[in-house]
């Protein structure tokens, strides 16, 4: 071995030239390590293989112009963005290589944002320094984050855009999962600009429990919400038998009763009506509207702004709903619920009709015994253990402050705080998800309820959650699209009373306060006439007859009805809408007629409105048969104008009219004044 | 996935060779061996779809209805026990990937698509008695842009554009005098320049000679809505758009 050795010395050191010519040439290999090592380097590969790609195109002289060899890099300062994604990623804004499917050199999809200005992590996540793929796409360590998956895209449109984007569906659903299923009554969510994630559900008062249902209800109901009500965003704890029982003897022992909270009068005569009152009565007060019931289908019918009534007899006491019925704000003033003012025998009926919407089975084997002091005890800790009164109002329990972890970051939260479960990936993402699937599958101690969601929910929620991160704090106000606002527009006097006690804006928006069920009503005043409104009041018409939803009829007294229709007339005025410049009501029959031609052909309003039902069939826009005596001149002729103008989002396209066009259309529309389309000659 | 690729790394070239002729075989004799814990007590002839096929639904997420194919015996009747996996292109998955057969003779599984937005050939195959039976199955992925479409098309154009009518929306085709086109039609609307729809859907139907029933959007929708609507059209269309363009002819 050391004869070899030293014979290898010999034949490369053995005279000086050729220990030069050796040394030399190893000096010269370690120069070449360098340039060798980024000729090697995964992103010289790549734009060879894109130059590969392009030589053959036919615009392949002002692509290859284009191509710019070397790494590639997208700083924004402001946004904290280091992008070198561009260094492979080669055909990102190249529009003729729209047909590529062969990544990395595909044709960014189009997007309302400039890549350059915005760069690529902000939305996609991952590691924009890198430049190896591994690195930048899946790396994992010291916390980093691994590339986002597609499905949760919408999360960085989020972070900027607080408001709801017509195409981000999922994000807009997630956000208005976090308000609807009471996230934020436990977890606080404070948005960049400072404000507060407010809930928009609206978890019962506990404070009368007693009044309202059975301690064996209240049992059954903890033990498995989704038993009672499939459609009910109440979690399920996974409670013991023993939790449970001292939970509800709590709640019923520290029940208040509340005056007026039962009514005795008339519930024995439910039997003697006629069995179809029940359902008609349910059908004309749209009930529906707000509430699901569920067929026999297993199908769910109905809104879901107030709880689904597919088990209501088996859970409401029948003295406590007549009560609700005649007056559900003695209960609950703050209910979304209206206050119909049913007569006597409606409420007999209806109650009468729910009280038999009941499932003989449910909580049919519950007996509780009476709780003895330790029970109740128990039961008070258990739920204060559980913050039940982060959501309900309970006697004798305080609402907890901070329950939960804030969430106000939560899409930057640092993986080495998270502990992941064995078995899973270790991105946020998968930790959230996991998290919102199985809570209690972190540990027995976590309080956190069971939630039943779809996949798509919980992938809308983690959306939703994700876009909540650091970046989005810190990035420049400039670039922040602030939400719209809940405003707590309050009406005042007798009539705003009144519109409380209707509760008008469970489906009415009214100067930014309300839901967007049913047309907005800011301006109401000056669309509509007086008569008109009154007996839409009296007796509301369907307007649109291809809708499910629909407005229910109250049992308004002349004098409220007359309140009312003052109020809306003289309040909800537009200061857009100036009746001096519009046309007048009646008209010259050459004028009608010229409107009626520009109605039928120039602009084909029939295929979407009824303004004659014999030739008539337009099922989108309201009927116009009558709406002469319906709305005013001023209000046609403004909305003919600019439609979105008026309100804003309306599906009517603005036709961009001229002002002859739009008199003659007024003319024309103004003349219909009479049921059946007669149109009534000046 | 990352984790064991990270561990291949430091394996040598020749475990690599070994592990890429492995690789290479088990792709060619993936249809042929069996999925662990999964044994078929019976085997079909043929396989049909029963549901899920032609959904159109957002990139990286799970398709709305789940896909169920049906494996069939000669008689055509179902088979239950038989074994079916689904395959398709990088980026699909799905949720289970093999299955046997239920007591009906179906196989459900859930879908999710890809990153990339486009039409993405799927397959259910079944061992069948002397060789495999494929059946394939195109779902639609819609990215941003064609997403966005269809949401206006939703509250624009489909009331009277879908024939189809449910309980929240009624159709209003029917009550049209000439009736307009579905956005999947195709055969009709790929032979329709961009430039053509653009200016019916900003201008109307008389824009380009068609019916006043179509009115303007120009002043309602702006150019990327219009775009976004047209992007969309062109995803669903069946049968599928080919865009016209340069041809790149080899040199």
């Amino acid at each position: 071995m050391r004869k070899y050795l030293s014979s290898a010395w010999q034949a490369l050191f053995g005279d000086p030239v050729r220990a030069f010519g050796v040394v030399s040439l190893g000096l010269l290999l370690a120069l070449a390590i360098a340039p060798a090592k980024e000729h090697f380097s995964q992103w010289h590969g790549y734009q060879r293989r894109y130059l590969t790609l392009i030589r053959d195109r036919g615009d392949a002289v002002s692509l290859r112009r284009r191509f710019q060899p070397g790494i590639h890099q997208i700083w924004l300062p402001e946004l904290g963005v280091v992008d070198r994604c561009t260094t492979c990623h080669l055909g990102l804004n190249e529009a003729s290589l729209a047909d590529v499917n062969q990544q990395p050199f595909r044709k960014h999809p189009a997007i309302p944002h400039s890549l350059d200005g915005f760069g690529c992590v902000i939305c996609h996540g991952g590691q924009g320094a890198a430049t190896t793929v591994a690195e930048a796409h899946h790396s994992e360590r010291d916390g980093e984050e691994p590339i986002l998956p597609a499905r949760y895209i919408e999360s960085g449109c989020g972070q900027c855009h607080q408001n709801a984007l017509p195409g981000t569906p999922q994000l807009n659903l997630g956000r208005r999962m976090l308000t609807r299923y009471g996230c934020v009554h436990c977890h606080a969510i404070t948005l960049p600009d400072g404000a507060k994630v407010a809930a928009t559900d609206h978890p019962p008062s506990l404070a009368h429990i007693a009044d309202k249902t059975t301690r064996e209800w209240i049992y059954t109901w903890l033990k498995d919400p989704q038993a009672y009500a499939a459609s009910t965003t109440m979690p399920d704890y996974k409670l013991s038998d023993t939790d449970a029982s001292d939970i509800s003897s709590y709640l019923v022992s520290t029940s208040t009763p509340q005056a007026g909270d039962t009514a005795t009068a008339g519930t024995k005569s439910a039997a003697q009506t006629d069995p179809a009152a029940g359902p008609s009565l349910y059908g004309e007060s749209f009930c529906s509207s707000c509430h699901a019931v569920q067929n026999a289908a297993g199908n769910l019918v109905g809104g879901d702004v107030g709880p689904e009534l597919t088990r209501i007899g088996n859970k409401v006491k029948p003295e406590w709903l007549a009560a609700w019925l005649q007056n559900p704000r003695i209960y609950d003033a703050t209910t979304p619920m209206p206050h119909y003012r049913f007569t006597a025998q409606q409420i007999t009926i209806l109650t009468g009709y729910l009280q038999g919407k009941s499932d003989s089975d449910y909580g049919a084997n519950v007996h509780l015994d009476a709780a003895n002091a330790n029970q109740i005890a128990h039961g008070r800790k258990r739920i204060v253990e559980l913050g039940c009164a982060a959501c309900h109002e309970i006697n004798g329990v305080q609402k907890p402050e901070n329950f939960a972890p804030e969430l106000s970051s939560i899409g930057s939260k640092p993986l080495a705080q998270i502990v992941f479960l064995p078995g899973m990936e270790h991105t946020l993402p998968s930790y959230i998800v996991a998290k919102i699937r199985q809570p209690r599958a972190f540990g027995a101690s976590v309080k956190m309820p069971q939630f039943t969601m779809t996949n798509s929910q919980t992938d809308a929620l983690t959306t939703a959650l994700l876009s909540l991160t650091s970046r989005s704090r810190s990035m420049p106000d400039n670039l922040r699209v602030a939400a719209i606002q809940e405003t707590n527009y309050q009406p005042a006097g007798h009539a705003g009373k009144l519109i409380n006690e209707l509760a008008c804006f469970s489906c009415h928006r009214i100067n930014g306060r309300g839901s967007e069920m049913a047309p907005d009503l800011t301006w109401e005043g000056s669309s509509v006439q007086r008569q008109w409104l009154t007996d839409f009041l009296h007796n509301p018409n369907t307007l649109r007859p291809s809708l499910i939803r629909r407005m229910p009829r109250f049992n308004l007294s002349e004098s409220d009805n007359k309140e009312l229709t003052d109020y809306i007339l003289a309040v909800y005025q537009s200061p857009a809408i100036d009746p001096e410049l519009a046309p007048t009501a009646t008209n010259s029959p050459e004028i009608v007629e010229h409107g009626r031609q520009l109605f039928y052909s120039k602009y084909a309003c029939q295929a979407c409105h009824i303004a004659d039902t014999k030739t008539d069939k337009g099922y989108i826009g309201p009927t116009l048969t009558q709406v002469g005596s319906r709305l005013t001149a001023a209000w046609v002729y403004a909305w003919l104008r600019n439609p979105q103008a008026l309100r804003p989002g309306t599906a009517e396209p603005n036709q961009n009219l001229s002002d002859d066009d739009a008199r003659a259309l007024t003319a024309f529309l103004m003349s219909l004044k009479g049921p059946g389309g007669r149109r009534v000659k000046p | 996935m990352m984790r064991r690729f990270d561990q291949c790394r430091t394996f040598r070239s020749s475990a690599w060779v070994a592990l890429l002729a492995l690789a290479t075989l088990a792709g060619c004799k993936r249809n042929a061996i069996p999925v662990p814990g999964l044994k078929a007590t019976t085997a079909g002839t043929a396989i049909v779809e029963s549901s899920g096929g032609h959904q159109i639904g957002a990139t990286g997420t799970a398709l709305q209805d789940p896909l169920v194919v049906q494996v069939n015996d000669d008689q055509g009747t179902a088979v239950p026990g038989a074994l079916v996996e689904f395959h398709g292109p990088a980026g699909v998955s799905f949720d289970p990937a093999a299955m046997l057969t239920d007591s009906s003779g179906q196989a459900t599984t859930s879908v999710t698509l890809g990153a990339i937005a486009g039409r993405y050939q799927l397959s259910a195959v079944t061992p069948g008695k002397s060789r495999p039976v494929t059946l394939e199955i195109v779902e639609t992925a819609l990215g941003y842009q064609q997403r966005l479409g269809s949401i206006l098309a939703d509250k624009y154009c489909n009331r009277c554009h879908d024939p189809e009518s449910s309980p929240e929306r009624v159709s209003n085709y029917d009550n049209l005098e000439v009736k307009p086109h579905p956005f999947t039609e195709g055969n009709t609307l790929n032979k329709m320049s961009d430039a053509d729809l653009t200016s019916i859907i900003q201008h109307g139907g008389p824009a380009l000679n068609r019916s006043a029933l179509m009115p303007a959007y120009g002043n309602t929708l702006s150019v990327a809505d219009v775009r976004a609507l047209i992007a969309y059209t062109r995803a669903v269309a069946d049968p599928p758009y080919q865009p016209a363009g340069m041809v790149y002819a080899r040199k």
